[in-house]
């Protein structure tokens, strides 16, 4: 592999590990692991715990995978791989 | 109009739209039978997706399952959506980039193994027709409400139709009804939430109206007023409930995300995208029009129980008149009762209905005082809460017809898509690409017309004694896809050093040891008495239930093909270019045809 699609690929991996952290804290951070003391935090009648179980991290996936594409469209031009 | 005809008369156009649209649109080159020429706007086909997606599980099931496990359920809403990242960020444009039809096809060629391929379409039609059980489960359901048959029957009608409309159309006329599809089953869905969340809380927006107050005046929080009204008849409290422990949610919802990008009927929308970017964004168009239903379910579940709790618990708890008489018990109760899904027992012989959590040690004490000998709701089948929540909540008429509609939609256009993943992996990849390469276009669409009729058949049959209620059922499809599918992609890509018998290694021992684990529970194909859990207990493996099991396949998978890749010799040179190849997008060809 050349250089320059190395670090093209390294670039990929780097958004890609930025992207599933958020995912996995999100979710099985907030969501349920520490799902009882956000709890105690309410927004109107829900725990953000529950919200985040429930709704929140369903609206941050969708933020996700929008950025994610977004972000390497960019790559892909920066790095001179992108199609016509 | 009375509610049969106008349920009639809903179905009836509804069907008539997707059965035009499917003859204007139908497949005549296998290219469109598979991949719809590749010819779909990333929208449209996010759209299609969406429907394609969202099945009876999702539409019938999910919210009944939110509305009797509460927080519990959070596995189901987080672990099919959150599997679209996994599938945007780690598969969906590398495959796109690789263009060729199938999955089982992309396993064969980047592993340099015909075994390899046939393993693929082994694991792809287990995790297939486990998922269309599902789906006939559902589609049984709303079939002997809307005919007001009993269940059997139901699902007999709803195998001929899925038959006659699946085999007919292929992927191209499938992407055009399933667009239509969506905008049936979405419509349906938010109309009624929207109604009763209006009734409830006074919001119009159901996923607003769940943090919301209650509309009685009572200046309660709807899901406080919903912990006060279960935990007082003995239920576990709505808001923390858990399903089985928090490590088996965890577990759970790990599965279900990673069987969500391992499923083939979704991996294949994203062959059918003309460009790399677009397959990028697909998925997240695909997740816009699925969150608008799952950001509703919430809701919807939650005042559906409060909604069946204060129709029978009309009054005090423990008072004589505090319960429902069951002469004068709603129109939707009896229409309920025929199916066979809902059932009373008078067990205490007062003519009223006491419905009150019977397992809960210090309540049943109490209820014993009260002088009630059980809980009378001897069945409420999880399956029926959305179809019945219009009826229960007092709705109009069209909403109720419109909603069973809806439901019948979410299950065609799903059990259509898997049929038809099924079908183009017996076809395409086992005879076409093994049996017999010389095989004519027309034969081997023959063939696969043949392929989607027996796992009809089969599907039907199992249909009848399903493993658990149509979310669990697909459950189980998705870790089966979880443990095989998922990591033989994600590390073809990942994983320049990853070899042939890695793959072929790890996909076996991923899929057999949670098929294992699954027929020990639950019987060998389901069967019901074939179970061998002999001196083992019940959910053995630090109490994951077997559904979730499929993240632990996932696991042992990964590891084994690790392991197994470094003791035997690295793929060869020519595999590795072609794995260099699909992670750039330039020189992806415009639409493959071979």
């Amino acid at each position: 592999m050349s250089n320059r699609a190395e670090e093209y690929w390294r670039a990929n991996i780097r958004l890609v590990t930025i992207l599933l952290v958020i995912w996995f804290i999100v979710s099985y951070g907030f969501g349920i692991i520490l799902a009882e003391p956000l709890n105690t935090i309410k927004i109107g009648g829900v725990g953000l715990g529950f919200w985040f179980a429930q709704q929140g991290s369903i609206f941050t996936f969708l933020v996700l995978i929008f950025i994610y594409a977004k972000r390497m469209n960019a790559l892909d031009r920066e790095f001179d791989v992108h199609e016509d | 109009m009375d509610l049969q005809t106008l349920t009639y008369t809903v179905v009836g156009i509804t069907f008539a739209l997707y059965i035009g649209i499917a003859f204007w649109a139908r497949a005549s080159t296998t290219g469109e039978f598979y991949a719809a020429g590749r010819g779909i706007h990333p929208v449209a086909n996010g759209m299609a997706t969406a429907a394609d997606w969202m099945s009876a599980a999702s539409f019938i099931s999910m919210a009944g399952l939110i509305a009797f496990n509460g927080y519990g359920a959070s596995v189901f809403l987080m672990g099919w959506t959150g599997g679209y990242v996994l599938l945007a960020l780690l598969l969906a444009p590398y495959l796109r980039k690789f263009g060729k039809f199938t999955v089982p096809e992309f396993i064969g060629d980047r592993y340099y193994s015909r075994t390899a391929r046939i393993v693929a379409v082994v694991c792809l039609i287990l995790a297939s027709v486990t998922y269309v059980i599902g789906q006939m489960k559902g589609i049984g359901v709303a079939f002997s409400r809307f005919l007001e048959t009993d269940y059997d029957t139901g699902l007999y009608i709803g195998m001929g139709i899925v038959f006659i409309y699946a085999v007919m159309g292929g992927m191209k006329g499938i992407t055009y009804t399933q667009i239509a599809q969506y905008c049936v089953l979405i419509f349906a869905y938010t109309v009624p939430a929207v109604f009763i969340s209006l009734n409830i809380t006074g919001n119009p927006f159901p996923q607003l109206g769940l943090g919301g107050s209650m509309a009685d005046g009572s200046g309660l929080y709807m899901l406080e007023k919903l912990d006060l009204v279960v935990t007082e008849l003995g239920f576990k409290e709505y808001t923390t409930q858990v399903m089985g422990s928090k490590l088996n949610m965890f577990v759970y919802t790990l599965s279900l995300m990673i069987g969500t990008a391992g499923l083939p009927h979704v991996i294949i929308r994203f062959f059918t995208v003309p460009k790399v970017a677009d397959a990028r964004s697909s998925a997240g168009w695909a997740l816009v029009f699925i969150a608008i239903l799952y950001t509703t379910a919430p809701a919807v579940g939650s005042m559906a129980r409060l909604n069946l709790m204060n129709t029978i618990q009309v009054g005090e708890v423990g008072s004589a008149e505090g319960n429902l008489s069951y002469a004068e018990r709603p129109q939707w109760f009896k229409n309920w009762e025929k199916t066979g899904l809902l059932q009373y027992e008078d067990k205490n012989g007062d003519g009223r209905i006491q419905y009150y959590n019977d397992k809960s040690p210090e309540f049943a004490a109490k209820a014993e005082a009260f002088g009630r000998k059980g809980n009378e709701m001897t069945k409420v089948d999880r399956d029926i809460m959305v179809l019945a929540n219009p009826e229960i909540a007092n709705l109009p008429n069209w909403v109720i017809a419109l909603v069973v509609a809806g439901g019948l939609a979410a299950a065609l256009s799903t059990a259509a898509g898997l049929l038809l993943a099924i079908a183009s992996s017996i076809s395409h990849d086992l005879i076409k690409g093994v049996m017999n390469p010389n095989i004519s276009e027309k034969n081997e669409l023959l063939a696969g017309r043949f392929a989607m009729a027996g796992a009809i058949a089969l599907a039907g049959y199992f249909g009848l004694h399903p493993p658990d209620f149509a979310a669990g059922t697909v459950a189980i499809a998705f870790g089966l896809a979880a443990s095989s599918i998922f990591p033989a992609l994600m590390m073809g890509i990942f994983n320049k050093k990853m070899n042939r018998a890695g793959a072929i290694w790890g996909m076996s021992s991923g899929i057999g040891i949670t098929m294992l684990y699954v027929f020990q529970h639950k019987g060998i194909m389901f069967i019901p008495g074939t179970s061998f859990l002999g001196d083992m207990g019940p959910n053995w493996f630090f109490g994951i239930s077997p559904n979730a099991f499929g993240a632990i396949g996932a696991v042992v998978n990964f590891s084994v093909a690790i392991a197994v890749s470094k003791m035997t010799a690295p793929p060869p040179d020519h595999i590795q270019h072609l794995v260099e190849d699909i992670r750039i997008p330039k020189g992806a060809s415009a639409a493959v045809e071979h």
